[in-house]
């Protein structure tokens, strides 16, 4: 008892001295803030140098803590398309230097890295990130030091930045495909299942108001937290429910618990089918054969048949580390840098402005994987196809439907008379 | 009916899921005093263990029974390999054992990340789990019956063990009194080994539980752990029948709460429920007479 309650008092007495640092710390921050403010600028003179022969760049991505189970491919394939760059030449002659941070599941540092990369290592881009936690935390530093940041994961929409390319989806070209599916299949009574978080949580608002005017009846909507797996009192509600769909917001491992437990329950992919906007072939093997015959929506799916997949695919199974699989999310990721060289070339200089500026003509396009590309300049999302998947037994999937044409993005669906106004800033303003 | 069974039959297999992630603690923790934050990451052990066992047993309905043991073992020697370099120069010191463990817990996640798919890897379901059980209307998943059975099963093992066996009265001799016990000719040290080789291998067999439930992957412990030393705590420290009450009181609680508002309400409501009854009874539900407990 008296060792502990010492050892308390040590633990207490290094606490006050850690805090009492901190204080200084914080002090002296805030008063070089200010000075830099009073010195009249906004930001401070960006301090990348591309006069050698090489281009610095940086990657962050949580390569430990939870996140790493998603976010190390993301973080392997950007390795592999600067190794492809630089076999081709670099970017304007310029080889990728890349200097590799870990955002390690944490929002503060991936904060903290980003104005490491931006003002310690002179970085031109930085590239990475998957949750939302994570790119809100980019987002106030790039902005700060007007950088650029790449990020590659579809998510809830309702974001715009001109420090920031969004080359994975927004809503309006995942979640309203899918919901365009389900009509078309003859979709009646839906369930929402997702896990407690802005893109679940704004991605059903969405759905609800769509389904209202698709005249599809939502029947439930359950939501369960991020890091946990059992999802059995939540599929008695379902069963009980009785809808004819699934639509799944569940993110991460929380997936393999729903679908486990949706089997423990008597419920199939025959009678009671669940569409997902994040199982892809990443996910798909940890969930064996009980995932079978259901859907999912994304806009690349392995077996897309376009002229880049077949090359894409050998690569990455030829690279080191790899997973073996193509997914979504890193085929976007892929795409980030190849979009960064096309901006780059077609502004003929790395500085941020120019990039945008070279952004801003609409032009910019990349024969991707999923099909060509176009950057939207003004909202800088891509143009996508929507495409949904089956999965087969061997946990690939079969594409069964696809749009028409490639989807413009529309971050903040101003195309969609059934979004009211009132609405979107609610979630906007919700988002942070 | 529907409304008052689902939850009463889930809820106790939720319990008895957090009755087995609980119960190596409450030898370890409860018994030794040692806090393991490790004993998560010995689940996900037990898990992996289990998917490796399908990788050799194909045929799930043979794999599954097979893994329970294996599991076991596996993840006992992982503990008695970190009780031997570690955890022994630690005893009577808990707030070191809680920091070294929570990175050994890192190393071992880590570690997974990097042997195994990052997104985790299958354990298939046997097939004498597939189906249901009516019961007054309500379609119970037969695999909730078969945690409930599996977590009945090592309670009676483990209480056995501990009341029967000589090794049992020895831990139980160390436990109420170290020193008086060393100065009997028992040996603690290897009492201490057995302990923690013991209950490291019941968070193995809890990890086969976890992986036909949830995910297994590099992250699956982390989610039982905080629960479990509740448990643990609640019911009494050094209490089996205290942690077994627990066990199923907040599994029940999690599932009610979980039927009646949201799945993350139900978090929180379970967890100020067992705050409170803290509060009101710091002790847990029931006491150890001893004098070798801070």
């Amino acid at each position: 008892m008296s060792t502990i309650s010492k050892r308390l008092r040590s633990l207490t007495a290094m606490g006050a001295i850690g805090t009492t640092v901190a204080l200084v710390l914080a002090g002296c921050g805030a008063r070089a803030g200010d000075e830099a403010a009073a010195g009249g600028t906004s930001a401070a003179p960006s301090c990348v140098d591309t006069s050698g022969s090489a281009v610095k760049l940086g990657f962050l991505n949580s390569l430990t803590g939870g996140m790493a189970i998603s976010e190390k491919t993301v973080s392997n394939v950007l390795h592999m398309a600067a190794d492809e760059i630089n076999a081709g030449g670099g970017i304007l002659g310029k080889k990728i230097e890349y200097v590799q941070e870990d955002g390690a599941t944490d929002w503060p540092t991936f904060a903290e890295k980003t104005e490491k990369l931006l003002t310690q290592d002179c970085v031109a881009a930085i590239f990475g990130g998957w949750t939302s936690s994570s790119r809100k935390a980019v987002k106030p530093v790039v902005e700060k030091h007007n950088g650029l940041f790449f990020y590659p994961v579809q998510y809830e929409g309702l974001e715009s930045s001109p420090n920031i390319y969004y080359t994975g989806a927004t809503t309006n070209q995942q979640i309203i495909p899918a919901m365009d599916f389900l009509k078309a299949q003859g979709v009646k009574r839906l369930f929402l299942a997702g896990s407690d978080y802005v893109f679940p949580r704004t991605a059903n608002a969405i759905i609800k108001l769509y389904a209202a005017k698709l005249g599809i009846e939502i029947v439930g909507e359950e939501y369960v937290p991020l890091d946990k797996d059992d999802w059995t009192s939540q599929v008695a509600k379902i069963v009980a429910a009785k809808p004819d769909f699934i639509f799944n917001t569940i993110n991460g491992s929380s997936n393999v618990g729903f679908v486990k437990a949706y089997y423990d329950a008597g419920l199939k992919a025959e009678t009671t089918p669940i569409i997902s906007v994040s199982i892809a072939e990443e996910e798909a093997p940890a969930m064996g054969h009980e995932v079978t015959g259901q859907y999912a929506s994304w806009n690349y799916f392995q077996s897309l048949k376009t002229p880049t997949n077949p090359k894409f695919i050998e690569s990455w199974k030829a690279y080191p580390n790899s997973s073996g699989v193509t997914s979504d999310p890193m085929e976007a990721a892929y795409i980030s840098l190849y979009l960064y060289k096309a901006l780059v070339e077609a502004a003929g200089s790395f500085d941020v402005d120019a990039v945008n500026a070279a952004a801003k003509k609409n032009a910019i396009t990349f024969d991707a994987p999923e099909g060509k590309v176009t950057l939207d300049g003004e909202n800088h999302h891509i143009s996508k196809p929507g495409h949904i998947g089956k999965i087969n037994s061997s946990n690939q999937f079969d594409i069964v439907w696809a749009s028409d044409k490639f989807i413009e993005p529309d971050p903040y669906l101003e195309g969609y008379d059934w979004f009211p106004a009132d609405i979107r800033k609610q979630l906007v303003d919700a988002a942070g | 009916m529907d409304a008052l069974i689902a939850p009463l039959l889930n809820g106790s297999a939720q319990g008895a899921l957090l009755l087995l992630a609980a119960l190596g603690l409450s030898l370890t923790f409860g018994q030794m005093g040692v806090i393991n934050m490790a004993h998560g990451e010995f689940l996900m052990i037990g898990a992996f263990a289990a998917y490796l066992v399908q990788q050799v047993i194909t045929a799930s309905n043979l794999s599954i029974p097979v893994a329970l043991p294996v599991a076991f073992v596996v993840a006992g020697l992982f503990g008695l390999l970190l009780e031997v370099t570690i955890i022994q120069w630690m005893y009577r010191r808990p707030l070191d054992t809680l920091l070294v463990t929570v990175g050994v817990g890192l190393i071992l996640q880590q570690a997974a990340l990097q042997i195994f798919p990052s997104q985790g890897v299958p354990v298939e379901k046997p097939g004498w789990l597939d189906g249901q059980l009516n019961i007054l209307g309500y379609e119970w998943p037969l695999r909730q019956l078969f945690t409930i059975l599996l977590a009945s099963v090592c309670v009676a093992a483990l209480s056995a063990w501990l009341k029967y066996t000589s090794f049992g009265r020895r831990i139980r001799a160390t436990v109420q009194n170290r020193d008086l016990a060393e100065t009997s000719g028992i040996s603690t040290r290897t009492i201490d080994r057995l302990t923690f080789f013991t209950g490291s291998g019941l968070a193995g067999v809890a990890g086969v539980a976890a992986s036909l439930i949830g995910g297994t992957n590099s992250q699956m412990g982390a989610q039982y752990i905080i629960p479990a030393f509740l448990v643990v705590a609640a019911g009494g420290i050094g209490q089996l029948k205290g942690t077994i009450i627990a066990a199923w009181a907040v599994g029940v609680a999690l599932s009610y709460f979980a039927y009646w508002t949201t799945g993350s309400l139900a978090q929180v409501l379970a967890f100020i429920l067992v705050i409170v009854f803290l509060q009101l009874r710091p002790q847990g539900l029931f006491t150890v007479r001893t004098r070798s407990l801070a």
